[in-house]
């Protein structure tokens, strides 16, 4: 339950930062990304703003735990392997972010907004990820990117 | 560099720091958005509820803000299938290199994970170039 309550609070405040932070303006992130032209550095601060709580947060209150509060073990991912997944995954990713200005939080937390360009960008999104879940397991083939995988950890 | 909003930026990035340093400390789970959005496509035991309830926070986030006099953005109007395509590259990429903007950006940045530190430099770059040939050619 705990869990849950703290995954509310937590979406909640993840959500308000998007908002506050400007990231749930494409043209904002756009101008953050067109850094020949005229370029709005803002975002960089919400990286910034982001790494300077999370960053001391996890060294020194929560590396040294073994355990969460709650009892439940850290689901912090222990490979450290940088392959080709990873690499044609980020460049996927960056290229679709280039393309609209949206990555998925900026998109939920503008989806009670109503607008209809965010609801075809989250089912498109919810496609690609059917899409990738599938290619992942081997059902999909995509020869150019040369890659079975057989494992999918969220 | 007239629309740079800086402390507005450092304000709500420092609301996703702590969010993702909350879910981590009580409940040992990382905030990022792909990762949650897409475990809610396949549950999976004693994963799902959670998953639920901070993607239900995010959604309604906006609701407790509007009182504020805080409101989203107008969104300029880009053909549907850019938006189409774009929603497809972010899903199907960020399921293969297992996480975006969040986690990769802040948890694992914040943790200095390789990795993640790789995946941020190579996503930040490819989407830069792509909005220059969006610059350079109007469209693509």
């Amino acid at each position: 339950m705990l869990k849950v309550i703290i995954a509310l609070i937590s979406g909640i405040l993840f959500g308000a930062g998007m908002i506050i932070s400007g990231m749930v303006s494409p043209t904002k992130v756009i101008g953050f990304l067109n850094i020949t032209g005229n370029w709005d550095p803002s975002l960089a601060f919400v990286m910034g703003g982001a790494l300077a709580v999370f960053t001391p947060f996890y060294h020194l209150l929560i590396k040294k735990r073994s355990h969460a509060i709650n009892g439940e073990k850290f689901s912090c991912t222990s490979n450290t392997k940088i392959d080709g997944q990873l690499i044609s995954g980020a460049a996927i990713f960056g290229a679709g972010w280039g393309v609209a200005g949206f990555c998925p939080g900026p998109a939920m937390a503008s989806l009670a907004g109503g607008s209809l360009t965010i609801f075809i960008f989250i089912l498109s999104m919810l496609a690609g990820i059917i899409f990738a879940k599938q290619y992942l397991q081997g059902r999909l083939p995509l020869p150019f990117m040369g890659q079975r995988k057989k494992t999918c950890t969220i | 560099m007239e629309n740079f909003t800086p402390w507005s930026a450092l304000a709500g990035g420092a609301l996703l720091g702590l969010s993702a340093s909350l879910l981590m400390l009580f409940a040992g789970k990382i905030a990022g958005i792909s990762g949650i959005i897409g475990g809610l496509l396949t549950p999976q035991k004693g994963e799902f509820k959670w998953r639920l309830a901070f993607a239900v926070g995010m959604v309604i986030s906006l609701f407790i803000l509007i009182p504020f006099a805080i409101e989203l953005p107008e969104l300029v109007n880009q053909p549907p299938v850019y938006i189409v395509i774009a929603g497809i590259l972010v899903g199907f990429g960020t399921r293969l290199a297992n996480g975006c903007t969040s986690g990769h950006g802040i948890i694992g940045m914040g943790r200095f994970s390789k990795r993640s530190v790789v995946a941020t430099c190579v996503f930040m770059t490819v989407a830069a170039f792509v909005v220059l040939l969006r610059q350079q050619f109007g469209a693509l």
